[in-house]
């Protein structure tokens, strides 16, 4: 038997105990991801958690890609890598932030944290892997993460959510807006 | 076989753009500033006009000695410059040269992409910036934030506004259904592009990240050697790109007389005037205040570009 048969055999009939190259990438990436998240949380170095938090995040939108979802990966990339952690590094540069251990980088709550985390973790893989079991991407068919799929989704069956969380944002942003025109001293400018 | 020679074939093609433009521009860059105060520039490297002086420029950078001060993050300090050059190089993978294929890869959100991965050359200041343990270094480095997430804004908008007039965000897409009234209709979104892109690679009038009466250098006052060459090439790279995308998404890339055939030509010829232009602008005007650069992104830009998305979606359904 030819080694493409092989692999055609396993995209018929997908299994665990047959895993294809993209599968053994994604799991890779996938530890790397994790290993980055885990630094992120547990460095004493305040901005190495920002930089391994890129990582993390970069290993996400990677993982994104792998499941052919194009644009929900490079939309991954612009906002939180290239916008979110630019946010966190210019915060902490204003801290001045010390190069080596920053002393108070431990907090008491972590065991707390941690069992939060953790609850948070089981919840989100069990429900995943729920919903999930049994369906596999045909890898060799039409994509089905293109920009053109993802907008039809998101603007025929997905609008109610998509509008509620634009008013979300938009509240989110008046709050800020209030919050920092109250500590001006109450000094009205107008 | 032949598909993965033809990946690796394009890919080479675009590591040699990338190594040489950017040097093209720099030399044009030289020559172009001092004929416009009034000097020859370089004239020996090479003989004929000092064509030769970026070679000689990168042969000295690399006899230098690499410093990496005491007190610095190591590690950190050293990846920085390679956080701010490489993602230029995955940008210009995308950016369409010529019809029929004429790209390195095309990408179905080609668009997000270049955006997504130009703002992360901007991670690479941030780092040398707080890497160096220099207060300048992390002056500059705030600036280069700031400036960052007041003007990304605005680029988003402007690019958004023609992926809307071509219904696509595939980059050889949206060239391919441009017409000639597209560079009036989006004019405006084209100058916001133009110059919030600007700021982004901190190039005069912004250039307040690096301004040297102030901070020395910015972010990149404690480089020394091939790094700070690094640091120069991104530079470059980013005109390169900036003027390309800016091509691309306003100018028509391609189109013009005899397209089928010298398409590329155009996208090149468009590319270089975009590049001059850049040039023109360091020479022509002095820097923006950081009070004045906020407020030019805040209070300009971005009433114009969300001016430019209403008015394209008008025309969009009018014509429609």
């Amino acid at each position: 038997m030819n080694p493409g048969t092989v692999l055609a055999a396993a995209a018929h009939h997908p299994g665990f105990l047959s895993p294809t190259g993209v599968e053994i990438t994604f799991v890779l990436v996938g530890l790397a991801t994790l290993g980055a998240a885990l630094l992120t949380v547990t460095t004493k170095q305040l901005v190495h958690a920002a930089l391994w938090l890129v990582v993390a995040l970069g290993g996400l939108a990677v993982e994104y890609l792998l499941l052919t979802a194009e644009f929900i990966a490079w939309v991954q990339v612009l906002i939180y890598v290239g916008s979110v952690v630019v946010l966190l590094l210019f915060g902490l540069m204003l801290t001045k932030a010390p190069i080596g251990r920053s002393p108070d980088a431990d907090s008491g709550n972590r065991w707390v944290a941690v069992g939060v985390a953790g609850a948070a973790a089981v919840t989100l893989v069990w429900v995943v892997v729920d919903a999930f079991r049994s369906t596999w991407i045909n890898l060799h068919g039409a994509v089905q993460g293109t920009s053109h799929a993802t907008g039809t989704s998101l603007f025929r069956h997905w609008v109610l959510p998509f509008e509620a969380l634009s008013v979300l944002l938009l509240a989110a942003l008046v709050g800020a807006i209030v919050l920092s025109r109250r500590t001006d001293g109450g000094k009205e400018t107008e | 076989m032949n598909d993965t020679l033809d990946v690796v074939l394009r890919l080479i093609a675009v590591l040699v753009v990338f190594l040489v433009l950017p040097l093209v521009v720099g030399q044009t860059e030289h020559k172009v500033m001092a004929h416009m105060q009034g000097r020859l520039g370089p004239m020996y490297a090479g003989g004929f006009h000092g064509w030769a002086q970026l070679v000689a420029d990168g042969v000295k950078f690399a006899q230098k000695e690499d410093v990496v001060p005491a007190d610095a993050d190591r590690r950190v300090f050293q990846l920085a410059p390679a956080v701010a050059l490489l993602p230029y190089l995955l940008v210009l993978i995308a950016i369409p040269v010529g019809p029929h294929g004429f790209v390195g890869q095309a990408l179905d959100a080609g668009l997000f992409f270049v955006l997504a991965v130009m703002g992360v050359g901007v991670l690479g200041s941030l780092m040398a910036g707080w890497a160096s343990a220099n207060k300048f270094s992390l002056l500059g480095a705030l600036r280069t934030a700031a400036q960052l997430m007041a003007y990304e804004l605005p680029m988003l908008l402007a690019a958004a506004s023609v992926a809307m007039a071509a219904g696509t965000l595939s980059l050889p897409g949206i060239v391919e259904s441009y017409h000639w009234w597209w560079t009036l209709w989006q004019l405006v979104g084209g100058l916001v592009f133009f110059c919030a892109g600007l700021a982004e690679l901190q190039r005069p009038p912004f250039d307040m990240p690096v301004a040297d009466s102030e901070i020395i250098f910015g972010a990149y006052t404690e480089y020394t050697g091939l790094r700070f060459a690094l640091f120069l090439l991104a530079e470059y790279a980013g005109i390169v790109v900036l003027c390309g995308l800016t091509t691309v998404l306003f100018l028509g890339g391609w189109h013009g007389p005899w397209a089928g055939s010298v398409g590329w030509l155009w996208t090149l010829l468009k590319t270089a005037v975009l590049a001059f232009v850049v040039i023109w602008l360091r020479v022509s005007y002095p820097r923006l205040r950081e009070d004045q650069l906020q407020k030019l992104a805040w209070t300009v830009l971005i009433p114009l570009s969300l001016a430019q998305i209403a008015l394209t979606g008008v025309v969009k359904v009018v014509i429609s």
